[in-house]
Order: C-alpha cells, then structure tokens, then sequence
C-alpha cells in the first residue's frame, strides 16, 4: 500500500512539473510571466504551509520572513556590491538567522498568542523597514535592474528580466522547494512534525523534545519564505515595502487554506485560483479585497480542508 | 534639567495632552475587544474596522444633518446600534458556525476586516472625508491654544467607561456575562442563556468602537483605512493589560496613550509604533498573563 501510494504521489507531482515546464513553450506572453509569478508565490505558500500544514503552527508574520529574504538579497546587492548568487545565498543565512530568532521567542507561546507575536513581530519589522528608510529607501522600494550582473549559462549571456530565465528558475525553486518537503516528509523527522499537528502533548509524552521539531519546523518554513521572497525580488527586479506588509502574511495562509492545509500541492493550486481570480476580478472592480475576504469566510466555514484536503478525503487517500 | 524643561516644557505638555485624549479613545476601542475576548474567547481582528464604521456613520450623517451638533448626537446614538446589529449578525452567520473556535476565528474576522474595508471603499469611496466639530472653541494655555472639543472626547470617553463598569458590575446583563466569562458550563447549567450573552458581548464590543469612531472623526477626518492603527494599537494594549482584565486594559491604555504621545512628538511615530509592538510581543513571550493580568483556571 505505502509503495503504490508512492508511485502514485511520484507521478502526480512529476507529471504537474513537467507540465509546468512544458508549459512555457505554449503559453502567450502575459500567462507566461503570470505563471512564473504563481510559481514564486506558491513556492513561498510551500514554506508557509510547511508550518502550519505539517507542524501545526499558523503564523500571521511570514511577510517578515519573506521581506527580510528579498531586502537581505537586494541591500547586500546595492551596498556590497554582491553577484546575484551570492546575493541569494547571503539572503538564505540571514533567513536562517531570522527564522531562528523569531523562532526563539515565538515558540515559548502557542495557539492565539503565538498568532498575535508573530503578527507583532511582522509589523514590528515592517515598520523598521520603514523607520531607517534612508537605508532601505523606505516606503518607495528600489529597483535592483541596473545592479545585476547578466547571467552566463553555457557561455550565452542571459538577463535576470528574461522571461525563459524567469520562469525556469521560478520552476527550479518550486521544484527544490517540493523535493526538500517530500524528503523530509517521508523521513521519521516528517512523522514527528506530523504527530506534533495532531498531538502535541502526546509526542511530548512519547519522549520527543517537542520545542527542537517545532523549531526545526520554523526554520525551515522562514528560510523557505525568505528565499522565494529573494527569487521573487531578483525576478522581477523590485523590492519594496508591500511585501512586508500584514495583507502579505495574510495571502499564503488564504493560499493554504484554499488549496489544501498540509498538502504538498495545494499551495500551488490555491495561490494559481486566487492569482487568476484575482486577476479577472481587478479587471471589473478595484475591490478585489473584498472576493478576498468572502473567499476566506467561506472556506472557514464549509471548506477548512481546503481543495486538495477534501480531494484526499473523499477520493484519494493517497494524496501527499 | 531645568534648562531642559523650560525650552521643551510646552511640547512636553502638548504631548501628554494629546497622549491622554489618544488614551481615553483608545481605552473605549480596547475594552470592547477585551470585552468579547474575555467571555468569548475570541478575538476579533475586525474590531478596527468597527471604528471605522463608527467614523464613517458619523460623516453621512452630517452630511445628511448639515448641523454639527444634531448630527453629532445622531451619530451618537445610531453608529452604535448600527454597528452593534452588523456585529451581532456576523456573529449568527460566520461565528457561530465555526463554533467560536480560535484560530478559525481570526481567518473568519480577517475575512470580514476586508468585506467591510472593500464595502466602505465601494460606498464610501476612498478619499478621507472631514466632519465638522459640534463644539468649537479654544483653551488658551500660557503657550498655545487647545482644542477643547479634544477635551470633550476625553470627559465623554470616560463617562461611557465608567458605563460600561457599571455595567458590568451592577446590571443583571453584567452579572450574565461575568458568570460566562468565569465558567460557561456553570454559567448554563444556572439557566443563563450563553448564546444571547455572547451576542450581547459582541454587539457591546462593536457599539463601543463605534462610539469610539464618532468621537474621534472631528479630530481626524474618515477614511476606509483608519481601522488598521486603532486595532493594532488596541490589541497592544488589551495584551499589555492583560487579557479580559477591564482594569488592565484601562491602565495599559494610558500607559500606551501617553507614552505614544510623547515619543511621536519627541521622536517619530513610526518609533512608537514599533516599540510598542515589540514590547507587545515580548509580554506575550515572556509574561502571557500581560503586565496586569490575574492569573486565569
């Protein structure tokens, strides 16, 4: 039964990425480079409900993680004179940094508490984003275009803008980032964090020092955030403060939520509806907010499992 | 010192005139989210968006009064009711059907901050839209001149407080809703009907930030996005307080208000703003019963 389940989990999952990458030879233009964006944001909805999905553990502050990768990467670009990839790499330490600190005192609380100190703790760092703004150019953002290197790939010279680079290395991300989560979901590790979801102070009991998985967890899931916020801010080449803001907190757990809490790709289905809902809305009415907040009392209301989460129960129940 | 004193004395009494009117608002929009989290349980992350509505109340109905005065007053007394019944029926329709449950609770209340943000834009539109004051005269200190309709929203601030203590202390309603919030079970099996109670609770909470919200509009003008500040600001200070305590919220308030003057004036808002929030995380972390709180079974 585990090995059919599986193979099958294998193909479903390989067959969506090479979809995704076969993709990009057909789409039009626009589609291309919304796509490249899905896959970004869902990547960051992968870190995300790597916390809450897998752990247990629902945070209102992953915008600090996902700003703090993308100013990380940017600032150490403008002031340090970094290649890109180095640039990104910085950017993976000071996520790990920051996710282990937060880490260390966010997880002394739990359940509410724990929602509103990492609600503070994102506002916290939002605003002194904004406070030592003639650092980090405050409330305007910066463009990174006239800093980055060109790309050499097989002695081609390649721009960060190109639309091809752009949604490969979006690919590549969400590729790294399905792998690393499978791998450590399948591990005795991933059982642990799982049994932490669905009991904590039984784990506890079990003799497991429940406070090192979930911190762990966090890590994981703030480095995760904190590198596609990178990706997305050497992508699309701009880094500003919207996307320290709560409203980008709130957007993978609508993400999660819609597509699935604790499935492998229901962060990649949720955030591809709501990015073309979104999309198609914004077309009729400015008020897309409000489909946003429709869409997130209804789910809590008659849909907590979200997409996938009700695909498995009913059909399949070897959905990751 | 001294020296100190006489070049910045004025400014300093500035700010903690400014800081104790922002502490008496901020009280009242702080004790009705203290309020349902304490005998619900909950927490409303709409609540801001309440106040809003309260402002937003005030405006139109100026502007369909044309007096300041009358429409004061009107506001007064509909922006609550009005708030109070969005509350309650939001409370029937989403709430209660995830059975008050947590952290479900904060995604639902997240969800409504935006219905009600998005449907004030629709309606409302986005531009900030000023009221005028019902009273309009000066208090002439030795240094400046101050507003004394700021003064009014304090003295009024602070008799719908004590209301509401007495309220809670006095009224049978009260007596319902402390039986509730100490132990639910016990409270039902005395016959109290807790589901009315938690509506109440609800509708008193909204009420109050209502109320909050005409208070403050003819000092800062209605915009659909002045929900955000009040609500982080409130959150601080119930937390700070100590969560469901009436007294701690009160005090926090205070502390909150005023320190936040003092430091926007001296220094920068966003400053305050962000000590405040770090401090607020940093209790919770370290002292969850808040700097006031009593120890709750």
């Amino acid at each position: 039964m585990r090995k059919k389940s599986l193979f099958y989990s294998l193909m479903l999952h390989g067959g969506i990425l090479i979809i995704l990458f076969l993709l990009q030879f057909i789409l039009p233009a626009y589609h291309h480079s919304s796509v490249s964006k899905i896959m970004i944001l869902a990547s960051y909805a992968i870190g995300y409900n790597f916390l809450l999905g897998y752990t247990g553990l629902m945070s209102l502050g992953h915008a600090m993680f996902f700003s703090a990768g993308m100013y990380s990467m940017g600032l150490g670009i403008y002031y340090l004179d970094l290649s890109p990839m180095n640039g990104l790499i910085f950017s993976f330490l000071f996520s790990i940094l920051v996710s282990m600190i937060f880490g260390s005192f966010a997880l002394r609380t739990s359940g509410v508490s724990f929602l509103i100190v990492t609600l503070m703790f994102g506002q916290t760092f939002y605003l002194s984003i904004l406070y030592f703004s003639e650092f980090t150019f405050g409330h305007d953002g910066f463009s990174l275009g006239k800093y980055l290197e060109p790309l050499f790939i097989f002695g081609k010279e390649y721009l960060f803008s190109d639309p091809g680079i752009r949604y490969n290395f979006a690919l590549l991300l969400l590729l790294i980032y399905v792998l690393i989560t499978t791998f450590i979901m399948l591990s005795p590790l991933g059982r642990i964090l799982i049994a932490i979801r669905e009991n904590e102070s039984r784990t506890q009991l079990l003799g497991y020092n429940v406070f090192y998985y979930k911190f762990f967890a966090l890590v994981v899931s703030g480095t995760f955030s904190g590198v596609a916020g990178a990706m997305h801010g050497l992508l699309f080449s701009y880094i500003g403060t919207t996307f320290a803001e709560i409203h980008h907190s709130i957007s993978p757990l609508l993400w999660t939520l819609l597509g699935g809490v604790g499935t492998l790709m229901g962060p990649l289905l949720g955030t591809g509806i709501m990015y073309y809902l979104i999309d198609f809305i914004s077309e009729i009415t400015k008020n897309y907010l409000l489909i946003v907040g429709l869409v997130l009392i209804l789910m809590i209301i008659w849909f907590p499992m979200g997409i996938m989460g009700t695909v498995r129960k009913k059909w399949f129940k070897w959905l990751p | 010192m001294l020296n100190w004193l006489n070049d910045n004395g004025p400014l300093l009494f500035l700010a903690l005139l400014d800081g104790t009117v922002t502490a008496f608002v901020l009280a009242l929009i702080a004790l009705g989210l203290s309020l349902v989290f304490g005998v619900m349980r909950i927490v409303n992350v709409a609540h801001g968006e309440l106040f809003m509505l309260g402002a937003v109340i005030s405006w139109f109905a100026f502007d369909f009064t044309s007096d300041p005065l009358l429409g004061f007053f009107v506001a007064l007394i509909f922006a609550p009711l009005i708030v109070g019944s969005i509350s309650i029926f939001s409370e029937r329709i989403v709430l209660r059907k995830i059975n008050y449950h947590p952290e479900s609770t904060i995604v639902a209340t997240i969800g409504l901050l935006y219905v009600i943000q998005q449907l004030t834009l629709m309606y409302f539109g986005p531009e900030a839209r000023p009221v005028d004051a019902p009273f309009y005269f000066r208090i002439q200190f030795p240094w400046f001149g101050y507003s004394g309709y700021k003064l009014i929203v304090a003295g009024m601030s602070a008799i719908f407080l004590l209301g509401v203590w007495f309220l809670m202390k006095l009224s049978k309603l009260g007596l319902y809703m402390r039986a509730t919030q100490q132990d639910i079970e016990i409270a039902k099996t005395f016959g109290v009907a807790t589901d009315k109670i938690y509506a109440s609770v609800f509708a008193l909470g909204g009420g109050l930030a209502a109320i909050a919200g005409v208070l403050i509009v003819p000092i800062r003008q209605a915009d659909y996005l002045m929900g955000l500040d009040p609500l982080l600001l409130s959150f601080i200070v119930v937390i700070i307080g100590g969560l469901g305590s009436i007294r701690g919220t009160i005090v926090a308030a205070f502390i909150i208000g005023i320190s936040d003057g003092i430091i926007s004036v001296f220094y920068e808002p966003t400053l305050a703003k962000m000590l405040a929030t770090s401090l607020v995380a940093m209790v919770l972390v370290f002292k969850p019963t808040g700097l006031f709180g009593e120890v709750q079974a």
